[in-house]
């Protein structure tokens, strides 16, 4: 978890992600942030998020992309 | 059948009376048929390809979903029987073989619209290419038929398919039911593309009169008239008077035809999406939205989350998501990261579903080189403002209160309209050399003068239809600013009287201003062709 | 909730029956007036002034309503006619304006000017406009509509001709005020009265044709005028008045004397008799010879009216103290435009 925010708080030093819910929603990451993220997240946690994983549920806040990196590493 | 013929309105008039008088459970039956009507009445040979295209989604569709309970009632059963790793492999198994039915299914699809729109433009670049090698002979074009709306139901009914591939939508089973989402005609001839999860039911659902439904729905439709008929037409005019002879309006008339056609494209665009979403409305059916005020856009990036938003989106969700995460992409990023480092390693995913994305988009607009370079543009413009990120934070950070100050937001969003509009004028210009010469023409020829000493009035607008053009585009915009908060017709609709008065006076100014009928050309949409 | 529902409709109705006022003004503004100039075009529209019946209605094009003079007719002749002719009036638009004007009243005599069998087609919007506009409303005017439209125009703005003029916003003038709700009379009894005079100089070049065979169309309006003629009791009669421009073949004028010839009509082609007529080129056109002047017109009605008379029967009414105290009134109009006129004799 504290190594996803790291890679959050590169991207936007300016955002709080521990509180966010609405990353998404209120477009504080665009398409291009949500592909630099996952190639990050791909390389730090040797998981491979597909594109169809790719909705706003998944994405609106730190806690919900954890879950995400989660549930790929299970299956 | 245009959206601005007399025919039309009756059409749409008959199908809006009809749709009431029906009982709720075959409404939908009267839109397929109204549909199929609209898409014959264009040209019953393109109907033979909207019905290949239906047929062929729905069968794959089909064949996913059953596959997948299939696989489902296998695993049901073989709970006890198989371990992790056995359910596990024969997932993947199943998947790949669902994988291997969308691809036939969006080859089979692309394929067909690769053919018929872009064979005359592969042809006609083999040509070339043949001639530079020295080769006398050519190949020789051949000139096929494009059914209308070809673009936007293929794309449409793609998303379909790669929704049920991704278990986002489970398939529809009645054929007709889903022929109905493909040709439904409101949206047929200029989008939006919808997405079967927000429009399928909602087709198909009965819808009970509601006299809001109704109001709101056709004053949408009419101010998409007013915006169509006494703004884009109007100034259609000149633009076709400029592109008459494009070489020989240079500098001043080039930034004109930037302007202008930064309106007229608004005008028209968003026009006929009002027609389009006002008229589904007053039938009870809700579209997705294309438009979110583009004009008040501070950066491209933005402008394109606001401008023509479903098939921006489509183009995220299905072509650069799906590039940029897979697995070859993000092995070359692991790669570049081991040999070039990390800031050329993380970008390259980016950056490379950037560029193909927007080629794409390029092409989807039009057969054409000028669109190719149009949507390399967008791309250059979004990626170097990408890169510059880090300068704007230093620039905010020295001057904290510019970015809540509404004056430079204002002065960004005319930045934006301005660049967009400078790029745009690729796709009328249509040549890429006589294009970048004319945006030139703009800091060499000074004949500025020109606006003042009468030489305007001869481009098809006397003064008296000048002026109205600019009142007119102010009203557009002041009213759309003027719904930000809350829509007008929400406004409207606590004050009976002004409602009704509104309405009133809109329709009466179309009726006059409007530019149809003999004296003015009627005009296509400028979307219709995509 | 109720009071709320109320309101709306009550504004709705309003709002509308404000639409349809307004609309109707617009409409009276919009619409040319034809006053000032192109007087030819409120021609038609004047058809419905008239308080006494005729015993001769004429249709067709410039041809008539140039040519002929109905105030000399009922001068000299006592005879009451009406020429119902505008600007390239086509064949189908001369027949449902005869249709219309046969439900109306009962000629002895209707006088066609064949000219019109050149064009099978529509040819000209402005040209529809100014025949069929100035028509009220009745089964006809749909008719002359439906056959009259060139591929550009739709039939609704003959309905609501406001979608046709909207467009004249920025170019109207103090005419559009002035005869908002009123028209001057620009005819006498459809006669519009040419007081130049230009010569002829030249003679029109024969230009061969593909096809000199008159169209099929315009055979089957022919029939159907004849019908309609034979159907109310009324003698039709064909004439080509005596223009020598444009040029009028000698096919065509086969043509319609074999038809006169087996349908028992009589033709006359008073270009071929201007000698007898006794028209002076040089002084009777007002134009080099596409139409006659107030001077030729008036000769050719005399010649015509004693034909009228000794061969088809048609005879004075000046006995008439009704009609005559009318038709005194259009004579003195008419005679003081023409005293206004500089005459070539």
């Amino acid at each position: 978890m504290e190594q996803l925010l790291n890679i959050l708080n590169e991207l936007h030093p300016d955002v709080d992600f521990e509180s966010r819910e609405d990353l998404i929603d209120e477009g504080i990451l665009d398409s291009l942030d949500i592909v630099t993220l996952i190639t990050e997240i791909n390389d730090a946690f040797d998981v491979s998020i597909p594109a169809e994983e790719i909705i706003p549920e998944n994405f609106n806040s730190a806690a919900a992309i954890w879950a995400l990196i989660e549930k790929l590493d299970e299956a | 059948m245009l959206f601005t013929s007399y025919e039309f309105l009756l059409f749409a008039a008959l199908l809006l009376v009809g749709y009431y008088l029906f009982p709720r459970a075959w409404q939908w039956r009267l839109l397929l048929v109204a549909s199929l009507v609209f898409y014959w009445l264009a040209g019953p040979r393109y109907l033979i390809f909207l019905l290949l295209t239906a047929s062929s989604t729905y069968a794959v569709g089909r064949w996913m979903d059953a596959n997948l309970r299939a696989q489902e009632t296998t695993l049901t059963e073989q709970r006890q029987a198989w371990e992790k790793e056995q359910r596990k492999s024969f997932k993947a198994r199943e998947k790949k073989k669902r994988f291997r039915m969308l691809l036939l299914g969006l080859i089979f699809n692309f394929g067909m619209l690769a053919v018929l729109k872009y064979t005359g433009f592969a042809v006609h670049n083999v040509n070339r290419l043949l001639h530079a090698f020295g080769a006398e002979n050519t190949l020789n074009i051949p000139s096929l038929l494009l059914p209308m709306g070809i673009s936007f139901y293929t794309f449409q009914s793609m998303s379909y398919l790669i929704d049920v591939y991704r278990e986002k939508v489970s398939a529809e089973r009645h054929p007709l039911k889903f022929l109905l989402f493909v040709s439904y005609f409101p949206q047929l001839v200029q989008g939006p593309i919808s997405r079967y999860a927000d429009l399928g039911p909602q087709l198909t659902a009965g819808h009970a009169f509601s006299s809001r439904n109704v109001r709101w729905g056709l004053e949408r439709v009419l101010w998409g008239y007013f915006k169509k008929l006494v703004i884009a037409d109007r100034a259609l005019i000149v633009i076709k008077a400029l592109l008459d002879e494009p070489a020989s309006y240079r500098g001043m008339y080039v930034l004109m035809m930037i302007l202008l056609y930064t309106v007229q494209i608004y005008a028209d665009f968003t026009g006929g999406i009002d027609i389009t979403v006002g008229l589904s409305e007053a039938m009870g059916i809700r579209l997705t939205e294309n438009f979110n005020r583009p004009f008040l856009s501070r950066s491209t990036k933005e402008y394109w989350n606001r401008w023509h938003i479903t098939m921006g989106t489509w183009f995220t969700d299905y072509v650069f998501y799906p590039l940029s995460v897979c697995k070859p992409m993000q092995r070359l990023s692991k790669f570049s990261r081991q040999h070039f480092g990390n800031a050329v390693g993380k970008r390259i995913p980016v950056y490379l579903a950037t560029v193909a994305t927007w080629f794409l988009t390029g092409l989807w607009h039009g057969a054409g080189w000028n669109f190719i370079v149009w949507g390399l543009l967008n791309c250059l413009v979004i990626l170097v403002s990408q890169e510059c990120v880090p300068l704007y934070t230093r620039f905010y950070r020295r001057f904290p209160r510019l970015n809540e100050s509404a004056v430079w937001h204002g002065v960004q969003a005319a930045r934006t309209v301005l660049l967009m509009g400078v790029i745009r004028t690729l796709d009328c210009y249509r040549d890429v050399p006589l294009t970048f010469r004319l945006w030139g023409s703009m800091f060499t020829t000074f004949n500025y003068g020109d606006l003042f000493n009468g030489a305007v009035l001869d481009l098809g607008l006397g003064r008296a239809d000048w002026i109205l053009l600019l009142i007119a585009t102010a009203v557009m915009f002041a009213v759309s600013l003027w719904g930000i908060r809350e829509p007008v017709r929400a406004k409207l609709d606590r004050h009976p009287t002004a409602e009704a008065s509104a309405v009133a006076l809109v329709f009466l100014l179309i009726m006059i201003f409007g530019a149809y009928g003999i004296g003015f050309d009627a005009s296509q949409f400028i979307y219709n062709q995509f | 909730m109720e009071v709320a529902v109320k309101k709306r409709i009550l504004s709705g109705v309003c709002a509308t029956v404000a639409v349809i006022v307004i609309w109707q003004l617009l409409t009276a503004l919009m619409t040319p007036k034809y006053m000032t100039s192109i007087p030819e075009g409120a021609l038609i529209a004047e058809y419905y002034e008239e308080t006494s019946p005729h015993q001769v209605l004429f249709v067709g094009d410039c041809e008539v309503y140039e040519n002929f003079s109905p105030i000399t007719l009922w001068e000299e002749y006592g005879i009451t006619s009406y020429i119902r002719g505008s600007a390239q009036q086509l064949i189908w638009q001369s027949y449902y304006l005869l249709d219309e004007m046969l439900r109306r009243e009962s000629p002895e005599a209707v006088v066609f000017n064949v000219l019109s069998v050149k064009y099978g087609t529509p040819q000209n919007e402005a040209y529809n406009r100014m025949s069929i506009d100035g028509m009220r409303w009745s089964s006809s005017k749909w008719g002359a509509v439906q056959a009259s439209m060139t591929e550009e125009e739709d039939a609704i703005t003959y309905l609501f001709p406001l979608l046709r003029y909207h467009s004249r916003w920025n170019e109207l003038s103090g005419e559009d005020i002035t005869y908002l709700f009123r028209r001057d009379r620009v005819g006498y009894n459809g006669y519009l009265m040419q007081t130049g005079v230009r010569p002829v100089t030249s003679q029109p070049p024969w230009v061969p044709l593909e096809d000199y065979t008159v169209p099929q169309t315009c055979m089957d309006y022919l029939d159907k005028m004849r019908e309609i003629c034979e159907h109310y009791g009324v003698e039709l009669i064909l004439i080509k008045a005596p223009s020598i421009y444009p040029l009028w073949y000698e096919e065509w004028d086969a043509q319609i004397a074999a038809y006169a010839e087996a349908h028992g009509l009589a033709y006359y082609n008073f270009l071929a008799m201007s000698e007898e007529i006794g028209i002076d080129w040089e002084r009777d056109t007002y134009d080099a010879g596409l139409h006659l002047n107030v001077w030729g017109a008036e000769k050719l009605s005399t010649y015509f009216g004693k034909l009228l008379t000794e061969k088809h029967g048609l005879t004075s009414q000046k006995n008439d103290a009704v009609l005559s105290g009318i038709w005194a009134e259009k004579c003195a109009a008419y005679a003081a435009e023409k005293a206004n006129a500089v005459s070539p004799y």
